[in-house]
């Protein structure tokens, strides 16, 4: 019996314990999200921003809440019932469950499993499944459009998203999500104590990889999808009560996992600024991890109060014409260097 | 026992999907007991501006989604390939490099042609 107790039984409770406190800290860090995106943007805008719901409006993200669940479910007459159900369902859980292979320090992974970056590639792929479902099931033509729109941005990003992927894993030697952040560690130039974070050598890829994140996420300035002045809401233009906020959520939640992934993957994840000893403490890890997240997560704010959006045709171009050549080009040449300066890592 | 363990690994992504699916469930049922329900046949109409809907939303698209969904099929299982190649780049040494080369150029054939056929456009 003590034997199933250690065995079994205590294992399970640390695996839940840490699932119910990353759910919990992600729905929180979501809800604020809500509410520093509208700061933020306030202040870009010369506006003081929500602050009438509790002290600095700190309570607007449980009032929001709160108003979307008590609101009624509107199930249009023509829809597809049960699709329409699912399909915010199905965003929701997708944008939830690729979080059980972030690593928020060399320690603290749920799932540390040897293809980290396949999984997180494959339940982002799957995202657009939820969007096709919302428009197809809606019977609306705004929905219909806004799908399809989105459908096809997600789609040709996620090629030179691949890309980007695929140049880091060959710096990297790695799919798993620790060992990519690890092989991070060794300063840049051969200086020990400056960071090796791959934003530097891979700065034209960073770069891709943010802007393909926007329009993966369909945040502005590629959120044509939902252009108000078009397409009204887009895909979610028959949602309302929870089935929305769903949405609302898996959005504000896959913006974060693209943060996450950007840290992880060019800012070196957990690792600290500066490599030195008082700053390297395991215990500081999911805070430089955390801080980094909040700075990409700032620039998606930034980005969006500082440009006009895209037209479809741009859009398009710089999907196929401008980011597909150049990342390809730039994992070919990086492929290059190393395979002839010697540089690959070497696998066990 | 090894494969055992590999699979041990994935148990903990399994216990989060078991949950992203109940919170999921839980917010949508929970909204049919929290909200008052009241449709009429007006409020269940599809949002048109204020129109009646002309016809079914389900009509006639664009062919451009047709080809850039076919275009990312093509792309997206290249990447697949590139993925493992990418991670035994070290061991399969330069033979491995100028093979994928190879296979990424005549891939660019094809990506220039489709180009130059003006399937990119969109105007």
């Amino acid at each position: 019996m003590a034997n199933f107790l250690t065995d079994y039984l205590i294992p399970f409770a640390w695996i839940l314990g840490g699932i119910i406190l990353t759910v919990a800290c992600l729905m929180g860090g979501m809800a604020y999200l809500t509410l520093f995106e509208r700061k933020v943007l306030a202040k870009i805008q010369l506006r003081i921003g929500p602050n009438i719901v509790g002290p600095f409006g700190l309570l607007q993200p449980i009032a929001d809440g709160l108003k979307l669940l008590t609101k009624e479910t509107i199930i249009p007459s023509g829809a597809n019932r049960a699709v329409f159900i699912l399909a915010p369902m199905m965003t929701f859980i997708l944008a939830l469950t690729a979080w059980a292979v972030i690593p928020f320090n060399q320690y603290m992974v749920l799932a540390n499993i040897n293809v980290g970056v396949l999984f997180l590639f494959a339940i982002s792929s799957l995202g657009v499944y939820g969007i096709i479902m919302a428009g197809w099931a809606s019977n609306s033509k705004y929905a219909f459009l806004g799908s399809l729109r989105a459908a096809a941005q997600m789609v040709s990003y996620e090629v030179s998203m691949g890309l980007v992927l695929v140049t880091v894993l060959l710096c990297a030697g790695s799919l798993n999500l620790s060992q990519i952040v690890l092989a991070q560690s060794h300063g840049w130039f051969g200086v020990s104590w400056l960071p090796g974070w791959y934003v530097l050598p891979l700065a034209p890829m960073a770069v891709v990889f943010f802007v393909s994140g926007l329009a993966e996420t369909n945040r502005s300035p590629f959120d044509l999808v939902e252009g108000e002045s078009e397409l009204v809401g887009g895909y979610f233009v028959e949602y309302s009560s929870m089935t929305f906020a769903l949405f609302y959520l898996g959005e504000y939640m896959n913006m974060i996992l693209v943060s996450a992934m950007t840290s992880i993957l060019f800012l070196g994840g957990w690792l600290p600024p500066l490599n030195i000893e008082i700053l390297n403490s395991p215990y500081l890890g999911p805070i430089w991890f955390v801080l980094k997240t909040i700075f990409v997560l700032f620039c998606f704010i930034w980005v969006r109060g500082s440009f006009p959006r895209f037209r479809y045709d741009q859009l398009m171009r710089l999907g196929w014409k401008i980011f597909l050549p150049l990342s390809l080009g730039y994992l070919l040449l990086v492929a290059f260097v190393l395979v002839y300066m010697g540089w690959l890592p070497k696998v066990a | 026992m090894s494969s055992l363990s590999l699979l041990r690994e994935y148990l903990p992504i399994l216990i989060f999907l078991g949950i992203a699916i109940f919170m999921g469930c839980a917010a949508v049922g929970l909204s049919f007991v929290a909200g008052k329900q009241n449709p009429d046949s007006e409020k269940l109409s599809p949002y048109e501006c204020g129109f009646e809907p002309f016809e079914d939303a389900r009509s006639k698209f664009d062919v451009r989604f047709y080809l850039v969904a076919i275009l990312f099929i093509i792309f997206d299982l290249e990447v697949a390939f590139l993925f493992p190649w990418a991670i035994t780049l070290g061991d399969i040494g330069l033979f491995g490099f100028w093979s994928m080369v190879l296979f990424l150029g005549i891939l660019t054939i094809g990506f220039v042609y489709e180009w130059k056929k003006g399937a990119l456009e969109w105007e």
